[in-house]
């Protein structure tokens, strides 16, 4: 494994990095030692071709998977998450590519689903589903054109909907990390704009974006740094300065080593 | 592609007499509504032709009679809730009766016996629980070894003999009533209100249904879909080991039988309360109605005189209905 370094980079601007990460299910080899980082402040991009392994790395970052081998840094030190509480609880949130909504659930219930507001004393507490979803509906309300109402079943939304559920769940908290798979991948022209402007608004006020697209063209407006996948290893990363989707097509299929 | 642009509102539904009039066009409102849609028409078809039915003293021995299954369906609709099933909360409840007997032949007074016969329950559920959620074990299978396990434990601890019962607060429990109304049915009910608050209005409930919905979903967001797993099961067991005891004191001994019934109508009545097997959509009322649907059925059978015989078959017609209407069930 050659070891990818920017040629910017500053070790203390290193929110996160992955080193290594090794993950195999069975004969499958998703991931074969990849290795990423994420700076302070700006969106970090990971591209790859379909199966290449970028959606394990984003599972194996927000704790679904345990990495095989390698190891995670989040400022500086290692951690090891075992559950996506581990993760959540280190400000790591993350838009699955699957959106991981519960369909029989409310807007509101999946908004909340592991961090319920509850109202009470001891051991009688009861969920305050008052507060909750009106939080929910200002949480949606700055992304979605064509607002749910929250307390409608996510089995009922459109395809993009759902993804305008997902990604306000995972913005809304305040957490340092954002991790978003293929987010604008069902959503119509003005809903993309609507979540890259999330996505900017998010870098401005310090949060570190990771955004996995196969769109080069978002990949370009939108981040500073570019991590290449390609059969479970990180080939390549640029700035997103120094490259064009020319050589980011080279850099995927293999055509141009890194 | 722009495929979502053209989305449309979505409309928030309202009950009013006029929307059920305009729903009720649709199958899916019958499947929707079908326990208690079957229970008045029961109630309607039995009160014509006998009028025994609707009298005081038959609804409140009818309220009696359905007080165990209805503890057992609302046990059984929290297990189905999360997608699992309990083919082994009968078993656990023979098993449960047959500890409180042994317990309280030995002496041990009422009330701490019906808590070993509740712990002795609960063991059964804990044992499912951690079968299915740490071992891996297919609910149908593991609770199905379970339930030949409680069997067997009954037999062996009973020497496959009734235990008979003297206690005062059991005859208590049989005989005390407000209004027409006995305690077994308004311990059930009470049962049925706490089932109802903890699953619609707790953290607990939701992780349930949000197991149920989507465990890899659930585990993603942070849920322990294993911890939730094992306390359905032992809130099964435990509720199991309750209606251990109303057995018990409808009885007047703890009996080592096998109950299969209880078991077959405990499923039937959540199917009848409109919950899929499938899991994700929690129902509490619903299985309750159905129970009282299954306890009114062979109730109105008996009375007309109907042998015991065709009641299976009566059962089994109405729960194989009731399953064919869901399939109408709007998602
Ligand atoms: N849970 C799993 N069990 C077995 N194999 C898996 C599992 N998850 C992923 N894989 C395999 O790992 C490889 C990488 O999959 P991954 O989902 O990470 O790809 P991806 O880069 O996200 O692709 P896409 O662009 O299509 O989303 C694939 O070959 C996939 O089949
Ligand atoms: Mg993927």
């Amino acid at each position: 494994m050659t070891t990818i370094t920017s040629p910017t980079a500053l070790d203390t601007d290193l929110v996160l990095s992955a080193e290594g990460i090794v993950k195999n299910f069975g004969n499958v080899h998703a991931l074969r030692g990849a290795s990423i980082s994420m700076r302070r402040g700006e969106v970090t991009a990971l591209i790859g071709d379909n199966g290449a392994g970028k959606s394990t790395l984003v599972r194996c970052l927000s704790g679904i998977h345990h990495p095989d081998a390698g190891t995670i840094r989040i400022n500086g030190s290692d951690v090891d998450f075992h559950t996506p509480l581990d993760a959540r609880n280190a400000g790591v949130e993350t838009v699955q590519q699957n959106l991981a909504l519960i369909e029989d659930l409310s807007v509101w219930q999946n908004f909340f689903l592991g961090r319920e507001q509850t109202r009470g004393f001891g051991p009688f507490r009861f969920l305050d589903s008052r507060a909750m979803r009106s939080k929910a509906d200002e949480m949606l309300g700055g992304l979605a054109v064509n607002v749910p109402p929250v307390t409608s079943k996510v089995r009922r939304l459109s395809g993009g909907q759902r993804q305008a559920v997902a990604i306000a769940r995972a913005a809304g908290w305040g957490s340092p990390i954002v991790i978003m798979d293929e987010p604008t991948a069902a959503l119509g022209v003005q809903e993309t704009a609507r979540v890259e402007s999330v996505i900017k608004r998010l870098q401005d006020s310090g949060v570190a974006v990771l955004l996995i697209s196969h769109n080069f063209d978002q990949v370009l407006r939108l981040s500073q740094q570019v991590w290449v996948m390609r059969a479970g290893n990180a080939v390549a990363g640029r700035r997103a300065v120094d490259t064009d989707g020319d050589e980011l097509v080279a850099l995927i299929t293999g055509a141009k080593a890194a | 592609m722009n495929t979502s642009t053209t989305t449309t509102a979505i409309s928030v539904e309202r009950t009013t007499p006029a929307s059920v009039l305009r729903d009720a066009r649709h199958l899916s409102f019958w499947a929707e509504h079908a326990a208690p849609i079957g229970l008045v028409a029961l109630v309607i078809v039995f009160s014509l032709l006998t009028p025994s039915f609707l009298t005081l003293g038959n609804v409140s021995a009818m309220l009696a009679a359905a007080a165990i299954l209805v503890i057992l369906a609302v046990a059984q609709s929290y297990v189905i809730t999360t997608g699992g099933i309990d083919l082994s909360i009968s078993a656990t409840m023979t098993f449960g009766a047959i500890c409180f007997g042994i317990a309280f032949t030995a002496g041990l007074g009422f009330w701490l016996s019906a808590l070993v016969g509740i712990v002795g329950a609960a063991l059964i559920g804990l044992i499912n629980g951690l079968l299915i959620a740490k071992g891996k074990v297919t609910d149908f299978i593991a609770t199905l070894g379970t339930l030949s396990v409680a069997t067997g434990l009954a037999l062996i601890f009973s020497n496959g003999r009734p235990i008979s019962v003297l206690s005062p607060e059991l005859l208590q429990l049989t005989t005390g009533r407000i209004g027409i109304v006995g305690y077994p049915f308004i311990l059930a009910v009470i049962i049925g209100v706490i089932a109802w608050v903890v699953m619609f209005r707790t953290r607990f409930g939701l992780h349930v249904q949000a197991v149920g919905g989507s465990e890899e979903a659930a585990v993603a967001n942070g849920l322990s879909a294993k911890r939730v797993r094992i306390a359905v099961y032992l809130i099964s067991a435990v509720l199991a080991g309750v209606a251990a005891l109303l057995l018990v004191a409808r009885v007047g001994a703890a009996e080592p039988a096998i109950n299969t019934s209880y078991l077959l109508n405990s499923i039937a009545a959540v199917v009848l309360g409109g919950v899929s097997l499938t899991g994700g959509k929690a129902k509490i009322v619903g299985p309750i109605l159905g129970a009282l649907l299954l306890t009114a059925l062979s109730n109105g059978l008996t009375l007309l005189g109907v042998s015991q015989f065709y009641q299976p078959l009566a059962v089994g017609l109405v729960v194989v209905l009731a399953a064919l209407l869901t399939r109408f069930q709007k998602r």
